[in-house]
């Protein structure tokens, strides 16, 4: 049997997937988040009586806290499994893939297991978000000249 | 195609997940409530499991070789489990086809009488095998459809050449085939045409055709891959109508293609199929996927392998 045929045989008989329901599901969640997310820091600001900027550092650390506490508790994947990627916006995802992580290596060794496996799936995120906050500072200072 | 006059399956040994006790299971020995099983990590766990499955077998077994796998990088938790029962040990890898592998080699040792019974062992864990081949455990990160589910379970099979119920006819070991993807989601359509190609291979060798089987019971195809191979037998002229995938037979839950790993083909087979009175002359196809995540990063398509055996029930 040739490969284009073989291919042809397979994608035939692959299971689509609702695309549109996990896309609905995705925004939604996603958008739920950034909700509450803009509501904590309305809170904070209220309550404490701090810059906006401030307020967004610490509802951004907030969030991290409920993540890492969920993902600990273990119902995050769940969590994921059931609501698709609307739960990787990046603030929570990025906890989440470091905890995760840290969860599964800290028993092959703080140094060998944990400390070498932490950014085991953050680690790009981190490489490439600095790459491109390079370039954009080149890009802004050549634009400012 | 290897023929074997005077080989029979003596014994067997089952240990099931959570997840798999709750499945379309009937007959199994022993059920674990949790992945951690007592112990500190999923790897000892599955080590224990292992460890309990030969426990059981050794009691009133006592076979002169044992052939272990598991789906983890040099097979370590057959390694371990083994470790000081000072009983020769053959480590074997074919992924999820590794069970059908080694029953062909036991059989081959047993009908040459270099020994009298061989055991088996192997095992398959949800949560090491996610750690490895995919995601970290906790990261749950969502699986498409067509994915299948690793089982958790551990089984050992003893053996023999005295004359039981259950007879090992004859066997053939398939060759590397390429599967043209890169999809590791998609192990069905991985392994369906390495199990067309055993298939075919063992029907034309043995002078069989489908309705030669009461049953043909493939290994974790899962509900994608068992569709594309039917249509590859189908393009062959072997309209296969007592067909079976062990993967699509396991688990209620709908939510992916089936269940996959080394154990399930024994474990349905044993627990479900064996004691079964309708199936008399049973095939089976163990399936395995030989991706490694290295050379799939790595942009190479995923080589798949099928090993074949039929076994006859004497009432």
């Amino acid at each position: 049997m040739n490969k284009e045929e073989y291919l042809s045989i397979v994608k035939k008989y692959t299971p689509k997937e609702n695309k549109i329901k996990n896309y609905f599901y995705a925004f939604l969640v996603g958008g739920l988040i950034g909700f509450s997310g803009e509501l904590i820091k309305k809170i904070i600001i209220c309550l404490f009586n701090i810059s906006a900027k401030d307020a967004s550092s610490w509802t951004s650390l907030l969030v991290i806290l409920i993540t890492c506490i969920c993902t600990g508790l273990g119902f995050f994947d769940n969590l994921v499994s059931k609501y698709k990627s609307g739960l990787f916006i990046p603030t929570t995802g990025f906890a989440h893939s470091i905890m995760s992580s840290s969860l599964d290596y800290k028993k092959d060794g703080l140094i060998t297991g944990l400390g070498s496996n932490i950014f085991k799936l953050a680690g790009s995120v981190i490489l490439y978000g600095l790459i491109s906050a390079f370039i954009m500072g080149i890009i802004k200072v050549i634009i400012n000249v | 195609m290897y023929k074997f006059k005077n080989v029979y399956l003596k014994d067997w040994y089952t240990i099931v997940g959570p997840l798999e006790s709750k499945s379309n299971l009937k007959n199994y020995n022993q059920t674990i409530n949790d992945y951690y099983y007592g112990e500190k990590t999923f790897e000892k766990a599955e080590i224990k499991m292992q460890n309990n499955v030969l426990d059981n077998l050794l009691e009133k077994n006592s076979p002169e070789l044992i052939i272990g796998s598991d789906l983890l990088n040099q097979l370590i938790i057959s390694n371990m489990s083994l470790k000081n029962r000072n009983i020769p040990y053959l480590g074997l890898y074919s992924a999820c086809a590794s069970s059908v592998g080694a029953l062909i080699t036991l059989s081959s040792m047993i009908d040459s009488h270099k020994i009298k019974e061989g055991l088996f062992i192997t095992s398959a864990h949800n949560l090491t095998a996610e750690k490895q081949y995919r995601f970290p455990v906790e990261y749950g990160s969502p699986k498409p459809i067509r994915s299948t589910f690793t089982t958790t379970a551990s089984v050992g099979i003893v053996l023999t050449n005295k004359k039981t119920s259950y007879k090992i006819v004859n066997g053939t070991i398939g060759c590397v085939v390429d599967s043209y993807l890169k999809d590791t989601s998609n192990m069905g359509g991985v392994m369906a045409i390495g199990a067309a190609h055993t298939c075919l291979r063992h029907f034309k060798e043995t002078n069989t055709s489908p309705n030669d089987y009461d049953l043909i019971l493939s290994g974790d195809l899962g509900k994608a891959g068992e569709n594309i191979f039917k249509e590859l037998m189908k393009r062959e002229n072997f309209i296969l109508k007592n067909y079976k995938d062990a993967g699509t037979l396991i688990y209620q839950n709908k939510d992916y293609s089936g269940g996959s790993g080394p154990a399930v083909l024994p474990l349905v087979f044993l627990s479900n199929i064996i004691n079964n009175k309708k199936y008399k002359r049973i095939l089976l196809l163990a399936t395995g996927s030989l991706h490694s995540p290295t050379l799939v990063n790595q942009k190479n398509t995923i080589p798949t392998i099928t090993h074949a055996l039929t076994i006859e029930v004497i009432k």
